[in-house]
């Protein structure tokens, strides 16, 4: 009810704003499909944007359950790992299935696996349950560990990437891989975009609020929590799935550790918590200064004009 | 005046440009993907030190191989695989690459797939992985000297000579407690083959990454009563494993380190807890061998030396680092012997490499004898058959208790070919011939 009300009081649409708006995409997209894979070094696409796009889309995930739901979550990298190793089985012992099933298999077992964590929400809340889903964290890394099956008994732990193609058009160069990461990020990113905008995103944000509020409206705060674990935890997931098979080509259970669950969190905390945008912005300093400054001045000084830049 | 001042710096400018063309006209160049931070820069420092004062006596000594230059650059990885994957992004562009040489089992996994497509060889000495030996699927890795299972042999070999035969170790117990990355993980089948075979009990441990902290580990050994206990350490994990075993009562002298556990810097930490300690290694350890001798001579008598603390020179990760130098040199000159004295494509010198043997005439010739025994590398073997040896530490330095003994390499090799050939199937591989690997590029 409360949800219609908010529905109908919606403004006159802003045309000035909508071109604006309507402009940026566009340049959006030529740059995103036009100037980088024409233009752009094999450095900058595999050791930047590729990195950049895969943890940028994990944030965004993120940020759906801990920036709108308010569910604190320390498990980003465990549902990533779910995702890279989903999709390299599915990938392994289903014949012919095509890339993109793959990953929205991988998803959705990532989901699944989210929403399995996800029920200590019902009961637990701040700090508790950042500690309940450190759970998740560990267990998957002991279970990718512990059972030889998930790596196809490869005796060090380590998967490495399948071919990859989409219509019988091998993605396998950096363009290649890069188009898939850019052209997933993109879609899922909109995907989110429409949701925080629906009346699911409104129960979202009602949840975190209050609560109790929110259940006294008639927001179903069960299903909504649950809710937003699967579809962050999905978009986790796929991220997981680009981190392991256009960026890495190769992974590890070590490689999906905690620092890297912290560095998700770090990024939608300083991005801003509920903004979107700030996963992108925040990613593409975090990632030039944290993770690669040593050895490379260069790199710190591009953090350091980035940084300045976005603040 | 400013005309003429003009045309002076034109006539300087045009003489250091052809200057520079024709000093560097042949270039051989080595991306180093080096760690000296992190909680592996013990390894790092030495192994690319002598690396690198390998390649400095090449050039002050001879002016290159053959006329060829030797160059190379750093990027630091810190042992992790992310970075090592934008350092080879960042480097990989540079002209003349002659090989890889990363040093970490994880930044090699993931360089696989990108050096094959670039067609350079990846060089993982005394480490890797272990089916890259089968040069039928993997063209461009070459786990040189000793690959993890050739290791696992040749220490079980040594412990069953110290019981008295393989027939021995039947009822023996022994205890693998492993580094918890993929390196560490690399031999654990081997070990539970090596076991059922043998009829000894194993139990293999894992400590998580760095390995700082290992009272859990030890207790849980000495409840089990091992006759030896395996160290598959590397880096700060080592000196804390030999610390902690004082502390639980296990002696220095039944736990035997695997070859990333054999430094100086793994038991000069632990201090006396250390004494008795035996460890695995392809090469000798101190100063006197010839080679060494001109490098203390030639580079750091020349203050090019790229240690910064001189008693490091002869160290075992250093000593690594020189037999490193010269395998990947002999891989270019027998290229070069091939195609030509000049700067080589990444195939002519994978070419090389699947030549590479040097006997033990042709290795005192070059100022190894006793540093390191012998390779055989051929185009389906990437290892190259190389021998191991056993030190002791005293608390003061190495000494060598053993011959140089060949691991089982008729018994590894059908387990290694199974395990390529799942990988080849896997990633949809034709597997290569011996007119597959002639054909070489040369541009």
């Amino acid at each position: 009810m409360a949800v219609q009300a908010l529905d109908a009081a919606r403004l006159p649409v802003d045309w000035a704003k909508l071109v604006q708006k309507l402009a940026l995409a566009t340049a959006l997209f030529v740059v995103a499909y036009g100037v980088v894979p024409a233009y752009a070094s094999g450095y900058l696409v595999e050791a930047i944007l590729l990195p950049f796009l895969a943890l940028s889309l994990a944030a965004v995930g993120l940020n759906l359950l801990t920036g709108y739901c308010g569910q604190l979550s320390l498990g980003s990298s465990a549902f990533m790992a779910v995702g890279a190793f989903g999709a390299y089985n599915f990938n392994l012992r289903v014949e012919g299935l095509p890339l993109a099933v793959t990953m929205i298999l991988a998803g959705i077992s990532a989901a699944g696996f989210g929403v399995v964590f996800g029920l200590p929400s019902l009961r637990l809340r701040g700090f508790y349950l950042a500690v309940s889903t450190l759970a998740a964290q560990f267990f998957v890394q002991w279970a990718l560990t512990k059972f030889g099956w998930f790596s196809n008994d490869n005796p060090s732990g380590v998967i490495s990437a399948p071919h990859l193609a989409v219509a019988g058009l091998s993605l396998d160069s950096a363009t290649g891989r890069y188009l898939l990461s850019v052209t997933t990020v993109m879609v899922l990113t909109a995907l989110v975009w429409r949701l925080v905008n629906s009346a699911t995103g409104r129960n979202f944000i009602a949840v975190r609020d209050n609560e109790t509020a929110a259940r006294v409206i008639g927001v179903p705060v069960l299903r909504t929590k649950l809710l937003a674990f699967a579809i962050s935890s999905f978009i986790i997931g796929i991220a997981g799935v680009l981190w392991a098979f256009t960026y890495l080509r190769t992974v590890e259970p070590a490689g999906f550790n905690l620092d890297r669950s912290f560095q998700i969190l770090f990024i939608i905390i300083i991005g801003g918590l509920a903004s979107i945008r700030g996963a992108f912005w925040v990613r593409r300093s975090s990632l030039s200064s944290r993770s690669f400054c040593p050895g490379s001045a260069h790199s710190c000084s591009a953090a350091c004009s980035i940084r300045a830049f976005s603040t | 005046m400013t005309f003429f001042s003009h045309l002076r710096k034109a006539a300087i400018a045009t003489a250091f440009v052809l200057g520079a063309t024709a000093v560097h006209a042949e270039e051989q160049y080595f991306p180093l993907q080096s760690y000296r931070v992190g909680p592996y820069a013990a390894g790092g420092t030495g192994f690319f030190g002598g690396f690198i004062d390998y390649l400095n006596l090449i050039n002050i000594r001879d002016g290159g191989v053959n006329g060829a230059k030797l160059a190379w650059s750093e990027g630091e990885t810190q042992y992790e695989v992310e970075k090592g994957v934008e350092v080879y992004e960042r480097l990989k562009s540079n002209p003349g690459i002659a090989a890889w040489n990363p040093l970490s089992v994880g930044i090699a996994y993931a360089m696989i797939d990108r050096i094959t497509d670039d067609k350079v060889p990846l060089i993982t000495i005394n480490h890797g992985r272990t089916d890259t030996t089968d040069g039928r699927v993997f063209p461009y890795v070459f786990p040189l000297l000793l690959n993890p299972y050739s290791e696992t042999s040749g220490i079980v070999n040594y412990i069953a000579s110290k019981e008295g035969g393989l027939d021995k170790l039947k009822g023996k117990n022994i205890v693998v407690l492993y580094h918890g990355s993929p390196y560490g993980k690399e031999t654990i089948p081997i070990y539970e083959l090596l076991s059922q075979k043998y009829g000894f009990e194993l139990s293999q441990i894992e400590v998580p990454h760095p390995g700082n902290e290992q009272q859990a580990q030890w207790l849980t050994i000495r409840r089990e009563h091992p006759d030896y206990v395996v160290l598959r350490g590397w880096g700060v994990m080592n000196p804390v494993a030999l610390k902690t075993a004082q502390k639980t009562g296990f002696p220095a002298d039944h736990i035997i380190g695997n070859v990333w556990s054999n430094s100086e810097e793994d038991v000069i930490p632990a201090g006396d807890a250390a004494k008795g300690y035996t460890a695995i290694t392809t090469q000798a350890s101190g100063e006197r061998y010839p080679v060494v001798q001109e490098i203390v001579k030639t580079v750091y008598g020349d203050g090019k030396g790229n240690l910064e603390d001189n008693s490091r020179i002869g160290s075992v990760y250093h000593n690594l680092g020189i037999v490193n130098g010269i395998l990947n040199v002999e891989a270019v000159r027998i290229a070069q012997a091939k195609f030509g004295n000049r700067t080589l494509t990444g195939d002519e010198v994978r070419w090389g490499f699947e030549h590479l043997k040097l006997d033990p005439a042709r290795v005192e010739a070059l100022g190894a004898k006793d540093l390191f025994h012998s390779i055989n590398v051929s185009w389906d073997n990437h290892e190259g058959d190389g021998y191991v040896t056993f030190q002791q530490w005293d608390g003061k330095k190495w000494n060598v208790v053993s011959d140089w003994i060949a691991p089982d390499w008729k018994l590894l090799r059908p387990i290694i070919e199974k395990s390529s050939e799942a990988y080849a199937k896997e990633k949809g591989i034709k597997i290569r011939t011996a007119e597959d690997a002639d054909a070489v590029v040369s541009n």
